[in-house]
């Protein structure tokens, strides 16, 4: 042992291993660094639009409405197209014919702005009112990447000239992309936003919250604090164990089977939602509130009983309390986990295009991953960037929930 | 104590939280639900979009199950909890029907809403990639006629295009497609191998004789690595067919018309010029491109129609239904000049859509009107 050069060679094997880790540190860094800077180059565009100043009267006559006071039942098949075409046709000096061709230039749902700030005020018939309206996808990638390529679906050179004209004369206008945060989904890129599925999320992650903790923390103390142990409490910590590493799929066809077919509640719901994703969560849920559990001393419990307290009053004064940090940050882990999940929502009709927001935890919605599972898998070139878009969102609110375990465990543990 | 009440409120919201969910009836429904087919869904989403955004009913809720998926959910029974609509790239299969018919869902109105074709994309480089049906059958099925000519049927043994054919490049065969689950592959093997198949006389004589010897040549995709799945996901592929000008891609043709080209602008002193560099291009089969106009005159031959169905029980039930129904067999979505048509589908011709309109208002199409 006291040879030196055996010595050396001791070391030198634990410089080894320690470059190793390191090396391994760095490669997952890196992998997660580079993950991070792609999805951040691909969806940073997703946060701004390109829109055009145009100014639009709301010409009765071309509405096809009669009178100054329309009720929503006519507006409601106004032709608002015909609107928007005569408006850029008297925008862009020597346009031939109605003007429809330009409509190209400009978002597919630009229309429908139109006739919902005519609906909200139907007084505006007759006067001129200023807008700013979303260009189309080709038209914002071709301002985007005004460099050496340029991207955009087939058209017309003429169109490109209009575009390049109007750019010129300052009507487009580079805008922070509100409709990203206000608008449920859509199949046109620039009026897409994200606003449906975050609401849809929070329900379901209330309901998956509400039913996964009490469960789960009760489960954990009947373990921890009643249990006797025999052979079928064995078996049945064993089932817990397994369930927490059951494929999230299994729990959707659970769902599907047991709560749409069965009790009869409908698709697409964020109360079914949230239910099959407790039913996922619960077991990290029960694991980690055990745990948290066990690490409250005996001592503690001792000292109560010896003091004269009841079962219940150690349990609700004393171990709880205590352990109340390590609970919630399993929750949230296991909240998180939930967050993220797709394919158990598939099966229960939530992987689906919503474009209301929901109102309750009974209206049909989408979440935030089977928002970005959906974009990502749309043909439109524009939605490209709002999938980037989604997940910086996503990782942002996994981001503040995991930060909020840390600070819930910073602020009450205690250590013995 | 305060821990303790604040265990104590914890319990009582999560228990007030339960009853009330319990407590909620399973009521009506106040949006349409549709299912159904990955082809139809970019269709369907634009009109119920349109449709939530221009009437007094919220947008209807889409999903993309696929054919046989939405089908089975479309048929599970009446009621709030089953969907109103499903969406299918195929006329619905016999057994299909029966399970309906089983489960109380007998009366369904069929819609046809247009034309979808599918394409063999590829990227840029190169000249235009050209095959006959039948090449694309010998490229693309597990078991094929022997090379030699006599009447037997072996494992595919063409691994490079020019086996095929002397004209076609030396590059190996390697074609990315979407996997069995998908519509768009029951499309390439009714519409590609099963037609390339056909063209073999003694082949189509196994169709009576022995069919399951048929089914296995003419509906089998190779498993040996040239034909390669790659997921539901276009983009993918597309990425795939992009980056080696040697691989081809199946696509749905909406995604064609979305990809068709760049547009490189560069000034110069006397002014701009525009060109433009294809990035997706579909190869001509059977000597004909896929455009809008030989897709719906038929002389491409990679296409199919496209359906939708309603349950007639849940008409003037569920909010709404009947209008979408209305909206989506318009002329303006789906007629000649419709805004369905930007996002690829090929319209039905006038007459055909006519037709259409008339058997929705009036007669229901009960099963002995599904002629199959």
């Amino acid at each position: 042992m006291t040879d030196p050069r055996h010595l050396a060679r001791r070391y030198r094997r634990a410089r080894l291993l320690r470059w190793c880790c390191l090396a391994a540190v760095v490669f997952a860094l890196s992998c997660v660094m580079l993950l991070l800077f792609d999805i951040t180059r691909k969806g940073i565009g997703g946060f701004s639009v390109q829109r055009l100043s145009l100014s639009v009267r709301f010409d009765p006559e071309l509405l096809g409405l009669e009178g100054l006071e329309p009720r929503p039942e006519d507006l409601q098949f106004a032709d608002f197209p015909a609107l928007l075409s005569a408006s850029l046709a008297a925008l862009i000096p020597g346009a031939g014919g109605d003007g429809s061709q330009w409509t190209a230039l400009l978002d597919d749902n630009a229309d429908f702005l139109l006739y919902e700030r005519l609906l909200a005020d139907p007084r505006l018939l007759g006067t001129e009112v200023g807008f700013e309206l979303p260009l189309s996808g080709w038209a914002e990638r071709y301002l985007d990447e005004a460099g050496s390529k340029q991207y955009a679906t087939l058209v017309e050179a003429e169109l490109l000239s209009t575009l390049d004209w109007l750019v010129e004369q300052g009507l487009v206008h580079l805008r922070f992309n509100d409709t990203f945060f206000s608008a449920g989904d859509s199949r046109s890129p620039s009026s897409a936003g994200i606003h449906s599925a975050l609401l849809g999320s929070l329900y379901t992650l209330l309901v998956c919250f509400l039913l996964s903790f009490p469960v789960g923390v009760a489960t954990a103390i009947y373990f921890e604090e009643f249990a006797p142990s025999n052979r079928w409490i064995t078996l049945l910590e064993i089932n817990i164990n397994n369930l927490a590493a059951v494929p999230s799929i299994i729990f959707g066809l659970l769902g599907l089977a047991v709560v749409i077919n069965f009790f009869g509640l409908p698709r697409s719901v964020p109360l079914v939602g949230g239910i099959v994703l407790a039913l996922m969560t619960l077991p990290t849920i029960i694991i980690a509130s055990r745990s948290a559990i066990r690490a409250v001393p005996p001592s503690v419990r001792e000292a109560a009983l010896a003091l004269g307290a009841s079962r219940m009053e150690v349990i609700g004064h004393h171990v709880v309390p205590l352990a109340l940090p390590g609970m919630l940050t399993g929750a949230i882990i296991g909240m998180a986990q939930a967050l993220g999940e797709t394919a158990p929502l598939l099966l229960i009709g939530m992987v689906a295009f919503v474009v209301s927001p929901p109102t309750g935890l009974m209206d049909p919605a989408a979440v935030l991953p089977v928002q970005i599972f959906l974009w990502a898998d749309s043909p439109e070139r524009g939605f490209i960037e709002l999938t980037s878009a989604a997940i910086m969102v996503l990782l942002a609110f996994l981001g503040v929930m995991n930060i909020g375990a840390v600070l819930l465990r910073r602020r009450f543990e205690r250590r013995w | 104590m305060s821990y303790g009440i604040r265990v104590h409120s914890l319990c009582a919201t999560a228990l007030l939280s339960l009853l009330w969910g319990l407590s909620i009836p399973a009521s009506a429904r106040e949006t349409v639900q549709i299912v159904g087919s990955s082809t139809v869904y970019p269709f369907a989403t634009v009109v119920a979009e349109r449709f939530g955004r221009y009437s007094k009913y919220a947008a209807p809720i889409v999903e993309s199950t696929g054919s046989g998926g939405g089908l089975k959910l479309f048929c599970s029974g009446l009621g709030a909890t089953t969907p109103d609509i499903v969406n299918s790239s195929r006329r619905i299969k016999l057994s299909e029907y029966q399970h309906c018919h089983k489960n109380g869902v007998g009366d369904i109105i069929e819609v046809k809403i247009g034309y979808d074709g599918i394409v063999i994309g590829s990227g840029q480089k190169g000249p235009v990639p050209s095959f006959s049906l039948t090449e694309l059958y010998l490229a693309l099925a597990r078991q094929v006629p022997a090379p030699d000519g006599s009447h037997k049927l072996v494992d595919n043994p063409y691994h490079r295009w020019k086996q095929l054919n002397p004209w076609f490049p030396d590059n190996p065969i390697r074609v990315f497609g979407p996997p069995p689950t998908s519509g768009t592959r029951d499309a390439l093997v009714e519409l590609g191998l099963q037609e390339g198949c056909n063209s073999f006389a003694w082949i189509l004589e196994l169709k009576k004789s022995d069919p399951k010897r048929y089914r296995s040549s003419c509906h089998t995709v190779r498993e040996d690595g040239s034909y390669i799945e790659a997921g539901e996901n276009d983009n993918l592929i597309l990425q795939k067919v992009i980056a080696d000008p040697r691989v081809l891609g199946i696509f749905g043709f909406n995604f064609l018309q979305e990809n068709r080209g760049r547009v490189r602008r560069v000034s110069h002193v006397q002014g701009v010029k525009d060109s433009v560099y294809p990035l997706l291009r579909g190869a001509e089969i059977n000597g004909a491109i896929p455009t809008i106009e030989s897709i719906s005159d038929g002389t491409y031959p990679l296409t199919r129609p496209l359906y939708f169905y309603v349950k007639k029980a849940h008409l003037g039930i569920v909010p709404g239904l009947d209008h979408f129904v209305r909206e989506f067999t318009s002329k303006r979505a789906s007629g000649a000049h419709g805004y369905l048509l930007k996002r690829g589908l090929i319209p039905l011709n006038g007459a055909e859509l006519v037709a259409v309109q008339k058997e929705r208002r009036g007669r229901v199409k009960d099963w002995r009107a599904l002629r199959l």
